[in-house]
């Protein structure tokens, strides 16, 4: 095997002329480094190539209610006339997905209604009142939590929020309900929220808490009027990113969502939303068909809504940091 | 390392004993002025120490002589210098110059290998592969750094449990293994104790024989009692470099005479 | 009167006080309960609906999504690990600050947080629809290996980042080239945490169903004796329908399934996917905890 050292530190020696040696630095050079760092660099411009081809691929089959089949977006958005003719050729139905963007933003605001407050108090309570508790039982049981599957999650929703919402408030629909579908989510979402709101609590510096206490608060008045303040941003952004996990949640809420096509009128009543939607009708539909396209449409509805939290979650951070800087 | 026949050699054979020669060195980091017009010949075979207060660029200089300031973001340098006359900026690589100058440096850092891998690491990585070379490279180079008694028998232990001085002792043969011309040594025994260092220093006189040694030390007992030829640092220029013997007995500038009495520093 | 009306002031901050730590103590108190009570039903439920064979390899048990489960997690992972590592190792080492690697970090993080029906959608139109194949375990394991990218580029990049600096130095300073350095002296180091990176990764892909609907398929058929690799019903053929255990629940319970005994098979399934996926988290947790023990013990 040829190497450095060996033709390295002999080259003068052995086969003299400079040009020789060069050409063995060069060889070693590729194998030893360039190699290596062609194969790493490629696969991280994978990743960009990838997050492209993902958003590329929707938008191209996403858009083609709107160029193919020449349904206006705001009849997308905004009619609740859902009847896309489904069939590889035949157009003309409607293709309105209100009923179902407004099942997703009433089901995620109502788990975000249940989780963020309790997931933040979580999130005060194992940093500033138990932490000792708190890195012992709290961190493990989070786990645990994000563990578990969310099917599994969506499967004890149908065996028991279902029946006790049908059996508690003598739902119509047999407890199938905008209701069951949010605290689904909500427990799904909690510890997302928590985990981020705790580590920024936790980077809070201790000389702000020193300085309060010294002044005479109560632990209470430390947390709400300088910890909670001054964590601000990272708590936001737990929020905005368990709002995210909600949107993109499917199968575990169109295991209670009791999928029907209208809209709820009262959180007992059964809805549908898009990710719902999605999973139960993207495998039926005729391909390329008006009702296919349509929910290809909204995938990249999803992936658009993903993007903005993303977006938001910056443009929350650059704020502050702006703001920190001024 | 057996050089024959070429022009290098003749213009080598002519400058006799002499090793490394730096030319008019400057060096910035960014905008700021790091080293200011370095003139030094190291010759070959000698202790060379660098001594100077803190931040004077005493370990910069010694990392510019292996190159490991290209590892750094936003470091240039202007001037030359040379290694048995070759340019080590313009004509040689880095990675071929740093197997022909070796360092070691201030905290020991051996990697999390055992013992003998720590030792077979450089031999490995210039594709030496056979186990009974490996064996006598890995036995030699900790008899040449004066702890093989102490290791022969947990050469296959983790380094990592070894004591600071035994670290350095064996990060000293793991450059040794390489087989280098030169060794830099920066500040190799700031991190140890009295008796450490004492057999450190006693490994580096016995080094030179073989090698010539460039050594950055804050300790101006230490560069008195080991090195044949003193630099002396300040704010990024060599004030004075000298015979050791000679720069610690009459020297030249009132700055080095200031610095080497304690006034400063 | 001044006075007085600052002790009352005192007095009532100190009564909020209470009531407030009160109120935390009940959240944090009910959360526990809460997971305890979810974890204990799971396992509960899932014991009570044992029957004989519910193991078994064929459409009365569930021994057939089990195994497809693992495989395609192991599929899944053959794929991302490399290119994840890899793609750590090159933010880690590489990148140099500026537009591209900003961008590669734009597209971690959307990655992450894409939902994963949306993954599933792009797997079942580029692995089904575009090769026209049928549903098939490979497609899933690409879906699931899309999800699991990003988690393992930023554990290695981390792992990487958290290195002393001196290991580098020291493999440089020998004349190693960067990349030898990397493969010899860095990755070696920060294999253990980059491995607990993964075994997250293949406990969270377990889990997965959503991107599975329209990629892995919602049936499986598998015959043992197959085991011609090309055969549509050979265990091991990677381009075979292969439903898996989280899929399966899902497939039981809404479906309208045929079979009589689909209520006990989703309430075992879901017990077993709990703890296979319980297990591996485990298994991360202790070795994260060995990891920093040892590094503090090094330290010493």
């Amino acid at each position: 095997m040829s190497n450095m050292a060996a033709d390295g530190g002999t080259v003068q020696g052995k086969t003299g002329t400079a040009k020789d040696r060069e050409k063995a630095l060069r060889m070693y050079k590729f194998r030893k480094e360039y190699l290596g760092r062609g194969v790493v660099t490629a696969c991280g411009l994978f990743i960009i190539i990838l997050t492209v081809a993902i958003g590329v691929f929707l938008i191209i089959r996403g858009t083609g209610t709107f160029t193919k089949f020449h349904h206006s977006v705001a009849e997308f958005l905004f009619s609740s006339n859902w009847s896309p003719v489904d069939s590889a050729t035949g157009s003309g139905g409607g293709v309105g997905a209100a009923v179902y963007i407004v099942g997703s933003l009433l089901t995620c605001g109502l788990a975000l209604l249940f989780a963020a407050p309790c997931a933040i108090g979580a999130a005060v309570f194992m940093t500033e009142i138990a932490p000792k508790w708190g890195e012992k039982l709290f961190q493990p049981a989070i786990e645990i939590f994000v563990g578990i599957p969310s099917v599994v999650y969506g499967w004890i929703g149908l065996t028991v929020l279902v029946p006790s919402i049908r059996d508690v408030f003598h739902a119509r629909m047999g407890g199938y309900s905008v209701l069951a579908a949010g605290i689904v989510l909500a427990v799904m979402i909690f510890p997302t929220i928590t985990t981020v709101a705790a580590d920024a609590i936790r980077s809070v510096p201790d000389y702000y808490r020193k300085g309060a206490y010294g002044l005479g608060s109560t632990r209470w008045q430390v947390i709400y009027r300088i910890v909670l303040p001054a964590s601000k941003t990272g708590i936001l952004t737990g929020v905005i990113l368990g709002l995210a996990r909600a949107f993109g949640e499917a199968l575990a809420v169109a295991m209670v969502i009791g999928k029907t096509r209208a809209f709820p009128t009262s959180i007992l009543s059964p809805t549908n939303n898009l990710t719902a939607a999605i999973a139960a009708d993207m495998g039926n539909s005729a391909n390329g068909g008006e009702a296919n396209m349509a929910l290809w449409s909204m995938a990249l509805l999803l992936f658009l809504i993903s993007m903005f939290f993303i977006a938001l979650i910056h443009f929350i951070e650059n704020r502050s940091a702006a703001a920190l800087k001024a | 390392m057996t050089i024959s026949g070429t022009s290098e050699n003749i213009e080598q054979k002519n400058t006799a004993d002499l090793c490394i020669k730096v030319e008019n060195l400057h060096l910035y980091y960014g905008q700021f002025h790091a080293l200011k017009g370095i003139n030094m010949e190291i010759p070959e075979h000698e202790i060379t120490a660098l001594i100077g207060p803190s931040g004077c660029g005493k370990s910069t200089f010694l990392k510019t002589l292996n190159r490991m300031n290209d590892l750094e973001e936003g470091v240039r340098i202007e001037g030359k210098v040379t290694l048995n006359g070759t340019d080590i900026y313009r004509d040689m690589d880095a990675i071929e110059l740093r197997k022909r100058v070796g360092m070691v440096f201030q905290q020991p850092n051996p990697f999390p290998k055992s013992v003998y891998e720590n030792v077979a690491y450089g031999p490995r990585i210039n594709g030496i592969n056979r186990k009974s070379e490996l064996d006598e490279i890995v036995e030699r180079s900790l008899r040449q750094a004066a702890i093989w008694d102490e290791l022969k028998d947990r050469l296959y232990k983790s380094a990592l449990g070894l004591s600071g001085g035994q670290q350095q002792r064996l990060c000293i043969a793991r450059t040794l293994a390489v087989e280098p011309e030169v060794i830099l040594m920066d500040e190799p025994t700031s991190a140890l104790d009295p008796i450490s260092t004492s057999r450190i220093e006693d490994l580096a006189m016995d080094l030179k024989k073989d090698y010539t040694i460039v050594i950055v030390t804050h300790n101006m007992q230490q560069a008195s009692r080991i090195s044949d030829n003193t630099a002396f640092f300040l704010l990024g220029e060599l004030i004075e470099y000298n015979k050791t013997e000679k720069l610690f007995s009459i020297p030249a500038d009132k700055r080095t005479e200031d610095y080497i009495t304690g006034r400063f520093g | 009167m001044n006075n007085t009306k600052m002790m009352t002031r005192i007095k009532r901050a100190k009564r909020v006080d209470h009531v407030m730590t009160g109120v935390f103590f009940a959240i944090g108190g009910f959360f526990l309960c809460l997971i305890i009570v979810l974890a204990a039903y799971i396992i509960i439920k899932g014991i009570l609906s044992y029957y004989p064979g519910v193991f078994a390899f064929n459409a009365q048990g569930i021994g057939n999504q089990l195994f497809n489960t693992i495989y395609l997690v192991f599929l899944s992972l053959v794929i991302s690990v490399p290119i994840g590592v890899m793609a750590g190792i090159y933010m880690a080492e590489y990148a140099k600050p500026g537009r591209v690697t900003k961008f590669i970090r734009i597209s971690i993080e959307s990655l992450s947080s894409l939902p994963s029906i949306v993954v599933g959608l792009f797997g079942y139109l580029v692995f089904i629809l575009m090769t026209g194949a049928r549903w098939n375990l490979m497609a899933g394991a690409l879906a699931v290996s899309i999800l699991s990218l990003p988690s393992i580029t930023t554990t290695t990049e981390d792992a990487m980042r958290s290195l002393p600096k001196s290991y580098k130095a020291g493999s440089m300073a020998l004349g190693a080239t960067h990349w030898v350095t990397i493969v010899r002296v860095l990755l070696p180091a920060c294999l253990p945490r980059i491995i607990t990176g993964v075994i997250l990764a293949a406990g969270r892909g377990f889990g997965e169903a959503a991107a599975l609907l329209y990629t892995a398929g919602q049936s499986t058929r598998i015959n043992w004796a197959n085991w011609n690799l090309t055969s549509p019903t050979c265990p091991l053929n990677p381009f075979r329908p292969g439903e898996t255990l989280a899929l399966h629940i899902w497939v039981m319970r809404t479906e309208g399934s045929l079979n009589p005994n689909s209520e006990k098979i989703a309430n075992f399934s879901a017990a077993v996917l709990v703890i296979l996926v319980l297990a591996f988290s485990l298994t991360a947790r202790i070795m994260t905890k060995r990891i920093n023990q040892k590094q503090v013990g090094s330290k010493a």
